[in-house]
């Protein structure tokens, strides 16, 4: 088992190094000067040009440019936001809770409707319970999360009045943007477990367990749905980081504080130290998330250990 | 060879066949089966038509302001109603088509361009070329495609045909996935080997044993493929670091109608519904495609929002 996670540990380190040079190499690989771009507006004077150069290390060679890079990263330091002047560390530390809030919620919601829908479906397949179960899933997997967003908010914040329609925070702020991102995850969940769980329920297993005489809701949930569970499992890890990915969307529209918005700020800002803090943050946690999910896996699926 | 295709048997794409059109036929017929992809394919069909006659078809001028009074609502004149500076909602709408299925196609031909060599060197190159390839595959696959895509927007710049690259770089590890595990299973082939000992060279054996192998799922893919390019490209576009006012297309007029929900539904409806239409109908026929091209192949993998 130790020699399973310091395997995988091991093969993610060329990733995490990939993203490391990745962001290091964003402000270099802007076609034209980064400088003349950034002040694009400014109608700066050749003294400043030369002072924000300097500020940003771009006057000097590449490889020392690289040096100063590392050794601030192990020192947790990505320089300054060109907009705030505030430490990219600090910018990036206050919005990433809130992110990772909302993609939490989002998940939860996408997994405990996922699995309803799909179990629910599983147990009676063909029927108009299925067909209308997994017709739903189709469309909600169509659906751009940030539309859904703007139709709940049409409904459940202006028509009804029930929810907040932007803000962040916790509580009933938190509802409208987690469903946003979470029913169509629940989507792809659902039509998942539907498909897995109709297969374990045609093995042999099952077919005692049954013959057993065991009520059938015993037999799903004891005895299939932890096999069918398996490969759900991992999925629901990969789809973390698109979760994540969804949260930069859905944060715009809700106009919720958060380091998607952050960056789509930083973007439109050409704002590059903290672009590049940003994305490195979210390749660190992409990276973290597909190594959990392994070890999970791995721990629910013993045959996986000993490959 | 066609035939084989369309057989349900993967091993036999690799020999000639005389009953190419026999193949079809059954492939179409398994299709056509199917209700909902029939309904889809002619949805889509609609759609490219919109998208071609887009101009003849428009009631209005889509960039025309005040054709209409500010946020009128649907109905009359203005069949979708008109957005915030009087233009007419249907007209940016059926523009928009023409934007969005443009945008998908060059994002996926990108995607597949770069995506398809690299995995055949990937597949059929030696194990170092293999493992360098895979390790910038794995790369790019740490961030989900709308980062991937918003990383290129932030080197590249904003702008409809930095957003169409940004997409297509974001699809390129889908496509080079498939078509080295594709090519690495096929040279276990048998007949891969048959030829290999019959003289066969490399490009010969990629061309007549390997690509027809892939032709399937490469398919399937791509209908996928362009279900998310839609979806990555309008997310771009609806906050704002995509196509620049006044280019009606729906991601950007659905972050424009942000603004005006309390007092006007429809801007933020009828763009949406478009984008809903649009994927929902392509990815039925990718599934009908695949049901009637091989029934046996299982789904692989969900997403790259």
């Amino acid at each position: 088992m130790g020699k399973y996670i310091v395997k995988r540990l091991v093969l993610a380190i060329p990733t995490l190094l990939g993203v490391i040079v990745g962001a290091f190499l964003i402000i270099h690989l802007v076609p034209g000067d980064p400088v003349d771009i950034m002040l694009f507006n400014a109608n700066p004077t050749p003294e400043q040009v030369t002072e924000l150069r300097h500020q940003l290390g771009l006057d000097k060679p590449l490889h020392a440019q690289f040096g100063t890079y590392l050794w601030g990263l192990m020192r947790g330091r990505f320089g300054e936001s060109l907009q705030t002047h505030r430490p990219v560390s600090d910018e990036i530390g206050e919005k990433l809770v809130p992110t990772l809030q909302l993609t939490f919620c989002g998940m939860g919601i996408a997994i405990i409707f996922g699995l309803a829908m799909g179990v629910i479906a599983a147990m009676r397949p063909n029927s108009w319970v299925d067909n209308l179960a997994m017709g739903a899933a189709n469309v909600a997997v169509a659906m751009p999360a940030f539309w859904l967003g703007i139709l709940l908010i049409l409904l459940f914040a202006l028509k009804l009045g029930w929810l907040p329609a932007t803000g962040q925070g916790g509580g009933e702020r938190l509802i409208l943007p987690a469903l946003s991102i979470g029913i169509g995850y629940s989507a792809i969940i659902a039509r998942l477990v539907r498909s897995n769980l109709i297969q374990v329920l045609d093995r042999d297993y099952i077919l005692t367990a049954r013959s057993k005489g065991l009520m059938e809701r015993i037999v799903v949930f004891r005895h299939a749905l932890k096999n069918a569970l398996i490969p759900v499992i991992t999925m629901i890890g990969l789809q973390f980081g698109n979760m994540m990915g969804a949260a930069v969307v859905i944060e715009t529209l809700f106009a919720r504080i958060g380091i998607g918005r952050l960056l789509v700020e930083a973007i439109l800002q050409r704002d590059y130290p903290l672009i590049q803090g940003t994305i490195f943050v979210f390749g660190v946690i992409y990276i973290a998330s597909n190594l959990i999910i392994d070890l999970l896996y791995s721990l629910v699926d013993p045959r996986i250990r000993y490959s | 060879m066609f035939k084989a295709l369309f057989s349900g048997r993967p091993g036999e794409a690799a020999q000639s066949g005389s009953h190419t059109w026999q193949g079809v036929r059954e492939a179409l017929g398994r299709y056509g089966q199917n209700k909902a992809a029939v309904i889809s394919a002619a949805v889509l069909l609609g759609m490219i038509v919109i998208a071609v006659f887009g101009p003849s078809l428009a009631p209005y001028d889509p960039v025309k302001i005040g054709v209409g009074g500010r946020l009128e609502r649907p109905g009359g004149e203005h069949l979708f109603g008109t957005d915030q500076f009087g233009r007419d909602v249907l007209s940016r709408v059926i523009y928009g088509t023409r934007l969005t299925l443009q945008a998908s196609v060059i994002a996926v031909v990108v995607a597949a361009g770069i995506g398809v060599p690299l995995g055949l060197l990937a597949g059929y190159a030696g194990k170092v070329t293999d493992n360098i390839i895979s390790r910038l595959v794995d790369i790019l696959l740490a961030f989900p495609g709308i980062l991937l895509a918003l990383i290129v927007v932030a080197i590249l710049g904003t702008g409809l045909a930095k957003v169409q690259l940004a997409v297509g770089v974001s699809l390129i590890p889908a496509y080079a996935r498939l078509v080295r595990g594709s090519v690495l299973s096929a040279k276990e082939n048998v007949y891969v080997e048959a030829a290999r000992a019959g003289g066969c060279g490399a490009f010969r054996i990629a061309t007549r044993h390997i690509l027809p192998n892939i032709f399937v799922p490469l398919l399937v893919l791509s209908t996928t493929a362009v279900g998310w390019a839609i979806i990555i490209a309008t997310s771009i576009n609806f906050i704002g670091l995509g196509v620049q006012p006044p280019t009606p297309e729906w991601g950007a007029d659905l972050g424009a109608a942000r603004s005006y929900l309390g007092v006007a539904w429809w801007p933020g409806t009828f763009p949406g519904l478009a984008i809903l239409v649009t994927i929902l109908s392509i990815n039925l026929i990718g599934d009908g495609l695949q049901n009637a091209l091989d029934p046996r192949l299982k789904r692989k993998g969900e997403g790259r929002r």
